[in-house]
């Protein structure tokens, strides 16, 4: 069997993926100015906080690291507070893992993992059955520069753009969740009891536990919540992954 | 200091590749279990719901705002569920609603 025999359908997976990393690029781009303005007050010069953009694409690990740097605390609690932070990552790969055709070269593996934030993971998710390395490419492409450059101009002059645009802007995020999630509750009841009951828990932990970092309540709900499911409910197994979309 | 800021950002940026490298090299087959198989495809919905509620109502500023591109995205969602739609569409919202709320 080998895996991506088509340059055609590699291509147009190119292009369908820069089209879905336009509304992400959007949101990234709101975003970033805020994370560039916090690296700045923190001491970090526009072009670290945008290296750093570069090398983490990570909005909350990157809001934490910043933290550290402007502390001084230390290379091994950078590297704590990363994994901490950033753990949610481990649970959305190995989903992620999945959702790759098996035979898939190494080398895709590498380069799809850096490009593994929320937003691109949530379209890569959405695929039905197999996703194609190209599409979270053209996603990469299209939506990580504008957080790059969204972070290095936040950081050289503050946010440019008009506040009702920006506050606008931030809700492309959501709304690309919102996106990728409801149309499947939509054909199965049991997806959208599962999204009800998380929105309702992420919600009762906000207010009931309010010590609980945002971080830590994603990775505990998700693993209570989707385990609860998978127990509930199993999928079948000859699933929807059987055949490249 | 400056080097020093690149060294911490290498140090981050490692430890954060690591974790998303790690399960998509490890994990190459296709997981069999039923369980963890079933777990790992409800993994994206319940990440993406919790990410999405409460955090949403304070992302504008303005809660009121924040109602109307939620409950837009939503509409627009159920509706039609393209990407980009739904995006731009609660962008929308919250533009338009804040010219009379805030």
């Amino acid at each position: 069997m080998k895996p991506y025999r088509s340059t055609k359908e590699n291509r147009s997976r190119f292009f369908q993926g820069m089209r879905a990393g336009i509304p992400i690029g959007m949101g990234y781009f709101a975003v970033s100015f805020t994370l560039g303005i916090t690296a700045r007050n923190a001491g970090l010069s526009p072009w670290q906080a945008m290296v750093m953009s570069m090398a983490m694409h990570a909005s909350a690990g990157q809001f934490a690291a910043i933290h550290v740097i402007a502390a001084s605390s230390g290379f091994l609690e950078m590297a704590v507070t990363s994994f901490i932070v950033n753990l949610r990552y481990l649970l959305l790969s190995s989903s992620l893992s999945q959702k790759i055709r098996p035979g898939t070269r190494l080398s895709h593996r590498f380069f799809m993992a850096f490009f593994v934030t929320d937003e691109i993971f949530g379209i890569s998710a959405a695929c039905p059955g197999y996703v194609n390395p190209f599409y979270v490419y053209g996603a990469a492409l299209v939506a990580a520069p504008s957080w790059e450059i969204g972070t290095l101009l936040g950081a050289s002059v503050g946010n440019i753009l008009p506040l009702a645009i920006a506050n606008a802007m931030n809700l492309a995020l959501y709304g690309m969740f919102l996106a990728i999630i409801i149309p499947p509750a939509k054909k199965d009841k049991f997806i959208a009891g599962i999204v009800v009951l998380s929105m309702f828990a992420s919600f009762l932990c906000s207010v009931l536990l309010v010590s609980l970092s945002e971080g830590f309540r994603i990775i505990l709900l998700t693993i209570l919540i989707a385990g609860i499911a998978a127990w509930l409910h199993p999928v079948q197994e000859q699933g929807e992954s059987s055949h490249e979309s | 200091m400056k080097a020093e800021v690149y060294l911490y950002i290498l140090a981050g940026a490692l430890v954060i590749y690591l974790i998303r490298l790690l399960p998509l090299t490890l994990i190459r087959r296709e997981i069999r279990n039923p369980f963890i198989r079933s777990f790992l495809y409800y993994v994206p919905y319940v990440t993406l719901a919790v990410m999405t509620f409460p955090a949403i109502l304070s992302a504008t500023g303005n809660t009121v705002t924040a109602w109307a591109g939620f409950i837009t995205g939503l509409v627009i969602a159920y509706m039609d569920g393209n990407l980009f739609k739904v995006s731009l569409g609660a962008c929308a919202a919250v533009f338009l609603s804040g010219l009379f709320f805030s």
